[in-house]
């Protein structure tokens, strides 16, 4: 069985350094690996290792404070280096020394029902849930579970690449994840994609512009979330992971990640470990041109800025690498008519042109108050008045941010609407907060 | 313009707050950023931004205007010569005729403004807005040529306070700045605002033009109409008849800039080509308009001599044209919703045409009808609003 959704509103952005030679090099094991606990929203992290220790790939370095059989654990085998701490104590990263021999040894998970073996290994913690985009909360039955099979998001990778010769693990993880819910399990894939159908699943097959790769995108158009409802989403590298999971035992954290961006040499795929820094999938890579660079791990759209000595960050499997801008000096830039300048705003000779563009991360103008209407609603596909429930949670009126729909949404759905808007409000961490402020009170 | 970078950024400590000219930091900074785009990079959600912001909107909304300005300058001088008698009109004679009328006017409401725009900024510590940039603009071109000017400065101080800053400063303004400012001195200063003595000048500037005798009147089409009774033939200062294309090319008097259908057309085009205004609200209020003007003229009446103007007269003459394009369409003001736009205008276009013609009091209606259909904006909204909230709650109980 299967539907098909036709995204109307939305946006390609159309950005240098795309990757064009598809060949994936051999595997990357890097030296360390991280685990940062705030990839994982809604944990309250405690640490179950101290520096020194030896684990297995699989085994638990945190658990949820609340809920202490949802584990995060590590993508590799070696021994714990280090527990990187910030401000009062919160942890920030823990980094694992992989072992070089023996990297791949797992826990082997095999005795338990479905839902403690995907909580112990960690997998768990790499769903999320709706209202608020946080690990699922264990106990929840959840309404349906909507998998996204692909990504629309800007150079992103594309996943047929990944998901070729691992139609066993798909078909096994929604198989393990049917036994988790009363309703369906929707997966979403991108119209002609190369993905073959999955047994138990629904399968979606979307076109259109970006957000069309979005779980919030299929939700929406699908059956949005009511208010006291739940439901889960999770990627098509998690599903592949509990796949293999119910398959063996092991827990798999190899990766295939995509090295992107304007100031990358030569893009392309590396095979490597979540959690691997990104200076060694960077290496010798990234343009000598006196620029600054930002270096994001994901995409320019939600990705996070992690600089030249970060990793790569859950749950992206992109490296972006833009110019950070902060050393140009525009004369008169809102007057400008260079074609090199990139807008959704017809003003600008860019919009008619067929290139792609450069930008860097500068802001371009100064942030304001909400003056155009209706700019955010040209690329949100979702039924959601996306103006009145920004207000709604600036103004903290938990009523009106139930009524407009809040619970439906998590921040990465405004994430175009914010690379759009005219007077530059930080829509996603508006909504970051507003639910987080939700979850606080009615919790 | 490294040199002008590096230049800026030397006097910059000055106007930090530890130095000798903080009490100018709001001045510096919106010329710094007029200067040259900020390099403030992103810290929060997405890496890249579009290239469009608020300065890019307000400029083009400017340059939208500027055909109806230039248009304005050369009519003032056209209707200013008309009126003398003069045998000849040499077009840069009637250009700088108007020109120089309407600077003085110009740069009384950007100096006061402005000032005022920049001293808020100064007190709240927030950057400057642009909102002003088309204000400014908007106002000396919807006042009658005549208006004096202390009475522009004392109307737009009183409305960029009062409408504005009081309410938080540009985006959360509920009715219109230039309408309001148009507004305060239609009802504070009546005689100089309406009438037949205020929309052709009367003087010579610079030594263009003549001096007209004290008695001289002159009044708009509308204006004919509103003191006519019966049906009326429109005429220009000498009695002869205004044909209906002179009515949409703009060759008869009226507030400065708004006599120019075609101009305003050009302007729409700028308008919508870039992006900036939303067609749904300029088509919805010329609909409205038209529609209530056929109602109208289909039960003309002596009574009211201006249901017997036709539709294309009506749509034409007086502000109308002008607020459909330029005032309707202020995002801040006008309905956010999309199908609260269609409602916004509509309404706006069947008021102005029904105090236009129903109301003898006031010979136009669109100014009023802005600001009605403004106050009534969110409230359209929330029912909007209310049908998407109702279809979420409607869900949760099937």
């Amino acid at each position: 069985m299967s539907i098909s959704l036709k995204i109307k509103k939305g946006l390609d952005l159309n950005i240098e350094g795309e990757i064009e030679d598809k060949h994936i090099g051999d595997e990357i094991i890097p030296d360390i690996v991280a685990v940062c606990p705030d990839d994982f929203p809604g944990i309250i992290p405690k640490p179950e290792v101290k520096e020194g220790d030896r684990v297995l790939a699989g085994q638990a370095l945190l658990h949820d404070k609340r809920h202490e059989t949802v584990k995060i654990t590590s993508p590799a085998a070696g021994t714990v280096k280090a527990i990187v701490r910030g401000e009062r104590r919160k942890i920030m990263r823990i980094e694992i020394e992989v072992d070089k021999t023996g990297h791949t040894d797992s826990v082997v998970l095999k005795s338990g029902s479905p839902d403690e073996l995907i909580q112990r290994s960690g997998l768990w913690a790499m769903m999320r849930q709706r209202p608020y985009g946080t690990v699922p909360a264990p106990g929840i039955s959840p309404r349906d579970i909507f998998i996204t099979l692909f990504d629309s998001a800007p150079l992103a990778p594309d996943n047929d690449i990944s998901l070729s010769g691992k139609e066993r693990e798909l078909a096994a993880g929604v198989e393990m994840l049917r036994q988790l819910t009363q309703g369906k399990v929707y997966a979403g894939r991108r119209a002609g994609s190369s993905v073959a159908d999955i047994k138990g699943a629904t399968m979606v097959d979307i076109a259109g512009p970006h957000p069309a790769g979005n779980a919030g995108t299929m939700i929406a158009n699908i059956a949005p979330v009511n208010k006291g409802e739940v439901v889960w989403t999770l990627d098509a590298d998690t599903l592949w992971r509990i796949g293999h999971l119910s398959l063996t035992g092991n827990v798999d954290f190899s990766t295939l990640v995509a090295v992107t961006g304007s100031e990358v040499i030569k893009p392309h795929y590396a095979k490597t470990l979540t959690g691997a820094p990104v200076n060694v999938l960077l290496k010798d890579n990234v343009k000598d041109d006196n620029r600054h660079h930002r270096i994001i791990s994901g995409n320019v759209l939600t990705g996070t800025a992690v600089g030249a000595d970060g990793f790569l960050r859950f749950p992206y499997t992109q490296v972006t690498v833009i110019p950070e801008g902060d050393d140009v000096d525009e004369f008169m830039g809102w007057a400008s008519l260079s074609p090199s300048k990139m807008s959704v705003g017809r003003s600008f000779p860019g919009h008619f042109l067929k290139k792609k563009f450069n930008p860097d991360a500068r802001l371009q103008g100064g942030r304001r108050a909400m003056i155009m209407s209706g700019e955010y609603d040209e690329l949100i596909p979702m039924d959601i008045m996306a103006e009145y429930l920004i207000k709604a949670i600036l103004s903290k009126d938990i009523d009106r941010m139930e009524a407009l729909g809040i619970y439906e949404v998590v921040p990465e759905d405004f994430a175009l609407a914010e690379y759009a808007d005219t007077s530059k409000l930080e829509l996603q961490k508006i909504v970051a907060e507003g639910l987080e402020y939700l979850r606080k009170e009615t919790e | 313009m490294k040199s002008l970078k590096n230049f800026l950024d030397k006097i910059k400590p000055n106007f930090e707050p530890e130095g000798k000219l903080h009490a100018f930091r709001s001045v510096f900074d919106g010329f710094e950023t007029f200067l040259f785009t900020p390099n403030e990079t992103s810290k929060s959600g997405v890496h890249i931004h579009d290239s469009r912001d608020s300065k890019r909107t307000m400029i083009i909304v400017v340059l939208a205007l500027m055909p109806c300005l230039l248009f304005g300058m050369y009519n003032a001088g056209y209707q200013h010569f008309l009126a003398s008698g003069a045998g000849e009109m040499p077009f840069w004679s009637l250009f700088g005729y108007g020109f120089f009328s309407i600077l003085p006017a110009i740069a009384v409401t950007y100096i006061v403004g402005l000032g005022i725009e920049f001293i808020v900024a100064q007190w709240r510590g927030e950057e400057i807005q642009e909102g002003f940039l088309v204000t400014g603009i908007l106002i000396p071109m919807v006042c009658p040529i005549e208006t004096p000017l202390w009475m522009i400065a004392v109307a737009t101080a009183f409305s960029v306070i009062f409408a504005k800053e009081v309410f938080g400063g540009t985006g959360f303004n509920i009715v219109n700045i230039a309408l309001i400012t148009r507004a305060v001195l239609f009802f504070g200063y009546p005689a100089s605002m309406s009438g037949d003595k205020v929309f052709i000048g009367t003087r010579s500037v610079l030594g263009i033009g003549t001096d007209l005798p004290d008695t001289f009147t002159g009044a708009t089409p509308l204006g004919q109409i509103a003191t006519a009774t019966g049906q009326t033939c429109i005429t220009d200062i000498n009695g002869d008849p205004v044909s209906l294309w002179n009515m949409f090319l703009g060759l008869i008097p009226g507030s400065f800039g708004e006599t120019s259908t075609l101009c305003i057309l050009i302007g729409a085009v700028i308008l919508l080509a870039a992006g900036i205004a939303n067609w749904r609200i300029i088509v919805s209020v010329f609909a409205g308009g038209a529609v209530m003007s056929l109602i109208a003229h289909a039960s003309a009446t002596s009574t009211y001599p201006a249901s017997f103007l036709h539709v294309d007269e009506q749509l034409c003459l007086g502000g109308f044209a002008f607020a459909a394009v330029f005032m309707a369409t202020d995002p801040v003001t006008a309905a956010r919703t999309t199908v609260g736009k269609y409602i916004y205008g509509f309404l706006i276009g069947v008021i102005a045409i029904i105090i236009r013609t129903y109301n003898n009091g006031y010979p136009e209606g669109a100014m009023l009808a802005v600001l009605l259909m403004n106050v009534l904006a969110p409230l359209i909204d929330y029912c909007v609003v209310q049908v998407n909230i109702n279809r979420r709650l409607k869900r949760i109980k099937a």
